[in-house]
């Protein structure tokens, strides 16, 4: 990966939300994608949830993994979501 | 119309709300707490939902039922919060209700709603064990296939 650092602030909720021990963290990474954000936060927080079944949102609007990231950018990592 | 509430939900008082001189049918989902899941008793269910974007998802919901299955009138609510098993002023966990022309919509809409919001919505169900356990419904299997 290559390229400027980007602030991007990370947003976790629920099983994520209490593996990392917070809600929200504001990081510098090197990342292009929100695939890119959910690697480096999980090396970071030591989660095991692999990317399948999560969903991400950048900027409160549902994304894709391929979705690229800008400086400045709120990005979601979602869980297994389990309403109803 | 979709909406997250911490209160309890009065199935009746929604059903009401979607009256429409239109209606000939009327189907409805409630989604209940149990008191078992896998073979373990569950005595609490924790919900917790990222609102913004269940809003914003949910009216697409809707709007796909309507565009498959023309209806009069949709509504879904969903907790979140604590709910105790057991306590029957808080046993529906989500409620689904469509009012349309024939019935064949009614249900069709309703089945819908219910299975997209299930796999769509960023909710998110813990259950409390009995043993004082808990773990997030989905989660933990996940995260227990990664390690492999």
């Amino acid at each position: 990966m290559s390229g400027p650092v980007k602030t991007i602030t990370v947003r976790y909720f629920a099983m994520f939300r209490e593996h990392a021990g917070l809600g929200e963290e504001t990081l510098s990474l090197n990342v292009a994608t929100a695939k890119d954000v959910f690697e480096q936060t999980r090396l970071r927080h030591g989660s095991k949830e692999p990317n399948g079944h999560c969903k991400v949102a950048i900027n409160d609007e549902m994304a894709d993994w391929s979705s690229s990231v800008n400086d400045g950018d709120t990005v979601l990592l979602f869980p297994p979501v389990a309403g109803g | 119309m979709i909406e997250v509430t911490s209160a309890v939900i009065d199935a009746e008082k929604l059903k009401r709300a979607l009256c429409n001189a239109g209606a000939g049918g009327f189907c409805s989902f409630e989604g209940w707490v149990r008191n078992e899941n896998d073979g373990r008793s569950v005595k609490r269910l924790e919900y917790e939902a990222y609102e913004p974007l269940v809003l914003a998802e949910g009216k697409k919901v809707l709007a796909e039922a309507q565009q498959k299955f023309p209806y009069l009138e949709a509504r879904c609510v969903h907790r979140t919060g604590l709910l105790e098993i057991g306590d029957m002023a808080v046993w529906v966990a989500v409620w689904v209700g469509v009012a349309s022309a024939h019935r064949d919509e009614a249900f069709k809409a309703c089945r819908y709603i219910i299975d997209e919001l299930k796999v769509r919505l960023p909710i998110w169900k813990k259950e409390h064990y009995s043993d004082g356990d808990s773990g997030w419904v989905n989660c933990e299997r996940c995260a227990a296939h990664g390690q492999h």
